[in-house]
């Protein structure tokens, strides 16, 4: 997928040995065999994925309470399923700067993950007009605070209007106020998580530049 | 600034200081959860993931999700 958003400096990563504990030497070697020792890997390794999925499972059921228990256990099934393939086809990108099973475990709780926020929204419209938006103050300040925030969110406003495209101002105000998944709004418009985010990064950095540009003038 | 317009602006702002993306995150956060609870300087070894963390909710919740699953492995 796509680069970082911001050069960030990974000398320090790459530098490290990856240094193989023993239990994580016995998956590599069981999983890069053939025959019944790969058999037996691969059946343990579903058993640690599902275990894994149906944690993330539990953990998000209560934004679906009408999904029954086995509606949840074919979620976390199903996750088990594409993580394994996920973990097969990628096992020789794992460095063993981490235990294999925690490098494991990621695959299962971002497949469950995903499921369940993509059923959560299945239903639910995604609103991406980016003319409804707004900031709501709770109207609880003092008149003079209340009057500088007013004036602040006049000049956010102003900045999402001048500053961002239109593709910008629809994904910040989705990600950001109307608080879609990523992955949900990324499916949605046929893109990807990595893209998505680098729009929403340049959406932000153009929106705090416009701001600050502003308080230079008001400051000048 | 009232409290739900602080937390708006947070979100629609972001964090400042520079920070990787989803798939950078995806692929560094076993090592930094295990690092987070080996009490190793997390932070100063995955720079910019803490920092992506803070702007993006849904890697955030993949992060404590993880750190969650680790934690219960660890008590048994």
């Amino acid at each position: 997928m796509s680069a970082s958003v911001e050069a960030v400096t990974t000398e320090r990563l790459d530098s490290a040995t990856p240094v193989h504990d023993e239990e994580t030497r016995e998956w590599l070697r069981d999983l890069r065999s053939s025959g019944t020792a790969h058999d037996a890997a691969v059946r343990r390794l579903h058993v640690l994925l599902l275990r894994a999925a149906r944690f993330e499972v539990s953990r998000r059921r209560a934004v679906m309470p009408h999904l029954r228990g086995d509606a949840l256990d074919d979620i976390a099934n199903e996750a088990a399923d594409d993580a394994l393939v996920s973990i097969l086809a990628r096992l020789d990108d794992f460095r063993g700067a981490s235990r294999f099973t925690t490098w494991a475990y990621k695959f299962a709780l971002l497949e469950a993950a995903v499921k369940m926020r993509k059923r959560a929204w299945q239903q639910r419209e995604v609103p991406l007009e980016a003319e409804t938006w707004d900031v709501i103050p709770s109207g609880v300040l003092e008149p003079a605070d209340e009057a500088e925030q007013s004036e602040l969110l006049g000049r956010v406003r102003h900045a999402m209007e001048t500053a961002l495209t239109a593709h910008q101002r629809r994904v910040l105000v989705a990600l950001a106020l109307n608080e879609v998944p990523i992955d949900v709004l990324a499916e949605r418009l046929g893109t990807t998580r990595g893209a998505l985010y680098k729009t929403l990064h340049d959406a932000r950095r153009k929106l705090r530049a416009a701001l600050e540009e502003g308080d230079a003038w008001t400051t000048a | 600034m009232d409290d739900r317009v602080k937390r708006e602006l947070g979100r629609l702002l972001g964090p400042a200081e520079p920070e990787i993306g989803c798939d950078e995150c995806f692929d560094q956060l076993d090592r930094y959860v295990e690092a987070e609870l080996e009490r190793q300087p997390a932070d100063e070894l995955f720079p910019g993931l803490r920092a992506h963390l803070a702007g993006c909710p849904t890697c955030a919740e993949e992060h404590e999700s993880l750190r969650a699953l680790l934690e219960t492995e660890e008590i048994r």
